[in-house]
């Protein structure tokens, strides 16, 4: 092979798969599975501590490329599979790779259902406003007014926050950054995966090609750039005045408790149970 | 047959009568060609796609942008290794991290 350049990143690729990978150019899916994988390079983990899951769409295509323990399941079941994984073998780092219409469209109630049970599961929402894959239907999370294919004349559905569907769920981390800051992805997924508990880390990535094209937001690059003027810090936009917090949405960890964790909860209640069958 | 002009995405006139670049492309074609140890920034094109992040959110100016929209090292000397084009490229086709 020739000269690679960020050799950290392709020592957890797939070099047998076909590269350049199947996103479009200007994709944000690249930049996620970048900091993923510096991620999980900082945190020191083998290869073999870790599993990734990933259900169907655009984003789900990154277990691919990755040597890790992956699976690539079925649509919106990604959570389903990853707490089979994580209940056989909870010392495994789980972490589950999803788009905006697989987690809280198709997979809406496992989402709701494995932040209620607290499970200790990593989930990395890639939030494109849109269903890339088929052509561009309009998702959950398509803004109001937004064009998608079947809503050509703008979507009337009002405006869907996932990151207020998980703390309402009772997930015990809830972050939320975008592609453009990728040091903040980097730190969250770090942050994710040292927390007991169930994370969800929501990326507002840019879809140039059909989201942004039906839409004028201009080329990715631009795309970018509106991320980066539309998002404020948490500490920033709480203190700015009510009107003018319609125009910005918050990026940080909006939401870091500890609660009880549901494998050791199992374990414990296993290991009781256990004990009084004994001295039965 | 009129002479079409090339238009850029970001508006500049790449070729035809009123090219400005096309000229500035081609003396710095030389330096395309990006090695871990001669160039601050080291690109990979077989695996880039052309989308262009790292050349719009280089700091510095470092990288320019030829006529097809593959990335070049424009200018070397500006590099600070911030590796801002090493994170944002969705293709892992650049990086600018110092060796």
């Amino acid at each position: 092979m020739k000269k690679i350049p960020q050799k950290q990143i392709h020592k957890y690729l797939r070099h047998n798969k076909s590269f350049p990978h199947v996103w479009c150019p200007g994709c944000s899916n690249g930049i996620v599975l970048g900091g993923v994988i510096r991620a999980i390079d900082e945190m020191g983990y083998e290869k073999d501590s870790v599993a990734m899951i990933s259900g169907i769409g655009c984003s789900s295509r990154m277990p691919v490329y990755v040597d890790f323990n992956t699976a690539h399941t079925l649509h919106g079941r990604a959570i389903p599979h990853a707490t089979g994984v994580k209940m056989f073998k909870p010392e495994l780092n789980v972490c589950v790779i999803t788009g905006d219409g697989d987690a809280t469209a198709i997979g809406g109630n496992h989402l709701i259902h494995a932040a209620r049970r607290n499970i200790d599961i990593t989930v990395i929402l890639i939030n494109n406003n849109i269903y890339g894959m088929t052509g561009g239907q309009y998702s959950p999370t398509t803004p109001a007014g937004a064009k998608a294919t079947t809503m050509p004349y703008g979507n009337i559905d009002n405006t869907f926050d996932i990151c207020d569907l998980a703390i309402g769920a009772g997930a015990t981390f809830v972050a939320r950054t975008t592609a453009y800051h990728a040091m903040e992805i980097q730190n969250y997924v770090r942050m994710g995966f040292e927390h007991k508990g169930f994370s969800l880390i929501e990326v507002i990535a840019a879809c140039p090609v059909i989201f942004g094209r039906l839409n004028k937001r201009g080329d990715a690059s631009s795309m970018m750039r509106t991320m980066k003027e539309e998002s404020k810090p948490l500490a920033v936009f709480e203190a700015l005045p009510d009107e003018e917090k319609e125009k910005f949405y918050p990026r940080g960890v909006l939401v870091n408790i500890d609660k009880p964790e549901y494998t050791e909860k199992y374990a414990n209640l296993v290991a009781s149970l256990q004990k009084k069958e004994e001295a039965e | 047959m009129p002479d079409k002009a090339e238009k850029h995405r970001d508006g500049q006139i790449l070729s035809g009568e009123d090219s400005t670049v096309k000229m500035q492309v081609e003396v710095n074609e030389v330096k395309t060609e990006g090695d871990y140890n001669s160039s601050p920034v080291y690109i990979y094109h077989d695996w880039c796609k052309k989308c262009g992040i790292c050349v719009a959110f280089c700091p510095t100016g470092t990288l320019g942008r030829k006529m097809d929209g593959s990335p070049y090292v424009k200018a070397p000397e500006k590099c600070i290794h911030c590796e801002t084009c090493d994170r944002l490229c969705p293709d892992f086709a650049i990086t600018g991290a110092k060796r």
